[in-house]
């Protein structure tokens, strides 16, 4: 098939097992997933390598991942810091919130740290109203919702994936 | 123990997450009485006898959705609506994080009164833990029998699977949600024709919303007559309400349906903060026309039929409280950049009118308004509605202009401040 598919053959076949056979077009969004965690956003040549393996064109994968929020065409930082802002968590400070950590990384929301550890980002409602402050972190591997946060935890977590993303000469560590 | 939640089972039964103690709850004796003793029309009358009608915010009632579905053509699917986007609703993440059998259970069930052998749980993106944890708890029902072939020994057969989307609110409307779960763009179908004839690979479907399905397996267990002595007439049953926004005890409530909203905000809910007063309530989360938390208002029953006497919807009974801070004019400016953000683009009126209200609300804001802006932005929410594809349009003007209509003076401030800075 392709290198793609070669590289991640055993969960591809996994993912095209839960749709119809005929059907197989509904893995576009688990194989952009896997795409992700290789390079932290989605490559063009993944995009063409997926097309083949669902048998769609690349303009339709494209479509996709321009389509929805969580899927990224670009690089970005390592570990991406959405912050809700929406109206219920607006009510609990989240704007506020956001400017702190703007000013604490040096960057607005939407930029990347020149050591490209982190992007903030500023998102939608995310489900947990009730527990603002609040943001999710994405990385290729997943996504990790932090709760009732404030600036000081921001900072301690911020400082502990400094630490270890620092521990090799490179500084690159993966 | 005394049984205080019907939903929320796990702020009674610790561990209920755990197969073993749901199983010693009587947990999936529910679905074996289903498959074993009823026929699935059988199940399908005593859900529509129950009364239970869609928590996701349409309010339709959930037998008669089933018996919608097309038997000339096959196979079946069920989908369970697992996106929860809706700004203030978190109801859902809960059910499925700390009572995920019982909503398992709910699909199991639908899925035989429909006589589906796949089920689908649409999960947002965002709740990429949860769903790997749903992922445990199949492959534990598997494990036990639960799901899989010849289920208790019948011909009936059934997996489960999740899919996560990836971020868009459009999502959890059902014809986006299929298109979405096909590998498409999440964009709303045009419809009729409705999921029961023509659903996910176009064929029949069933979508329901996660708290929909939680319902169902006490109304296999218990009997519809049963269900329905809890709630009001036509609104029957229990309620999870999300409550947020400027209350001193923000969460999920599991209340009757016709439980008021003086109940939840103050009693459950702890009322406001310092001591403040109440200036408004969203019944809806972002999608709801605003209402001025009047006396009436606070003691009107949050059922499908009393919030829209006060000139509002229940929704998806996400309550979203603001206080007297709170200026009108940044509430709504909110909404819509939320709504343009969310627009799919797919039809005109919603694509460029929410683009529009989303730009006249900041001039608004920012104080840089003549009073006929006002006036435009008030029209052209009038202009979207009912001319949009699916109901992200008609949501996208709810607060515009019943904040326009009934919080009058917080616009006519902006302007006045703006004539001001003007000269």
């Amino acid at each position: 098939m392709n290198a793609f598919y070669e590289r991640h053959k055993e969960e591809i076949e996994r993912i095209l097992a839960k749709y119809p056979p005929e059907h197989k077009r509904s893995a576009m969004l688990p194989l952009l997933y896997l795409a992700q965690r290789d390079e932290g956003y989605i490559t063009r040549e993944a995009m063409a390598q997926i097309a083949e393996i669902l048998d769609v064109s690349v303009t339709e994968v494209d479509g996709v991942v321009g389509f929805y929020t969580l899927l990224h065409d670009k690089p970005g930082g390592k570990y991406r810091i959405q912050v809700c802002t929406d109206l219920p968590c607006a009510l609990r400070g989240a704007e506020q919130f956001l400017h702190q950590l703007e000013e604490a990384l040096g960057i607005k929301a939407g930029e990347t740290t020149p050591d490209g550890l982190i992007t903030l980002e500023e998102v939608m409602c995310i489900a947990a109203c009730d527990k603002a402050p609040v943001f999710q972190v994405q990385t290729g591997e997943g996504l990790t919702y932090y709760e009732n946060m404030d600036l000081e935890k921001t900072l301690a977590l911020i400082a502990e994936w400094r630490k270890k993303h620092t521990k090799t000469p490179e500084g690159n560590s993966s | 123990m005394p049984e205080k939640h019907l939903l929320l089972r796990h702020r009674d039964i610790p561990d209920i997450h755990e197969l073993e103690v749901y199983r010693k709850h009587g947990g999936f004796e529910a679905f074996r009485k289903a498959v074993t003793q009823m026929t699935p029309d059988e199940v399908t009358e005593e859900v529509k006898k129950s009364g239970l009608r869609g928590r996701g915010g349409a309010g339709f009632p959930t037998g008669l959705k089933w018996s919608f579905m097309d038997k000339k053509n096959w196979p079946h699917y069920v989908v369970a609506n697992a996106d929860e986007s809706e700004p203030g609703t978190f109801k859902d993440r809960e059910i499925m994080e700390r009572n995920p059998f019982q909503f398992l259970e709910g699909v199991a069930i639908a899925a035989y009164a429909v006589q589906a052998n796949r089920a689908y749980i649409y999960l947002r993106g965002e709740f990429w833990q949860v769903a790997a944890w749903l992922d445990r708890k199949i492959a534990e029902m598997e494990a036990a029998g639960l799901l899989g072939d010849n289920l208790f020994g019948t011909d009936y057969s059934l997996r489960i699977y999740t899919h996560l989307g990836a971020g868009a609110y459009i999502c959890g409307e059902e014809t986006a949600l299929l298109e979405s779960l096909e590998g498409k763009r999440g964009q709303p179908r045009i419809r009729p024709p409705f999921p029961p004839s023509y659903g996910l690979y176009g064929k029949p479907t069933v979508v329901n919303n996660v708290e929909t399905l939680t319902n169902v397996p006490l109304i296999i267990e218990r009997g519809g007559d049963w269900y329905r002595t809890i709630g009001t007439e036509k609104s029957t049953g229990p309620k999870v309400f999300s409550l947020s926004g400027h209350v001193n005890r923000p969460g999920n409530y599991e209340l009757p349906l016709g439980t008021t909203f003086r109940e939840l905000i103050f009693e459950h809910g702890g009322g406001i903060p310092g001591g403040r007063a109440i200036k408004a309530i969203l019944p809806a989360g972002a999608s709801s026309a605003i209402l001025p938390a009047t006396d009436e208002v606070l003691d009107t029953p949050m059922d499908y039929e009393s919030v829209p006497k006060v000139g509002s919807f229940l929704g998806s009974a996400s309550v979203i409280v603001v206080d007297e801070t709170v200026d009108i004019v940044w509430l709504v400016k909110k909404t819509l950049h939320f709504f343009h953000h969310e627009s799919c683009g797919k039809c005109t009126p919603c694509r460029e009118g929410t683009y529009w209200m989303d730009h006249l609300i900041q001039t608004i804001a920012e104080g840089r308004a003549t009073p006929q802006d006002l006036e435009i932005l008030y029209d052209v929410a009038k202009q979207i509605q009912g001319k949009t594809l699916c109901a992200l349009g008609d949501f996208a003007t709810m607060a515009v202009v019943s904040g326009m209509e009934r919080f009058r003076e917080d616009f006519e401030a902006k302007v006045r401040e703006a004539v001001m800075a003007g000269g």
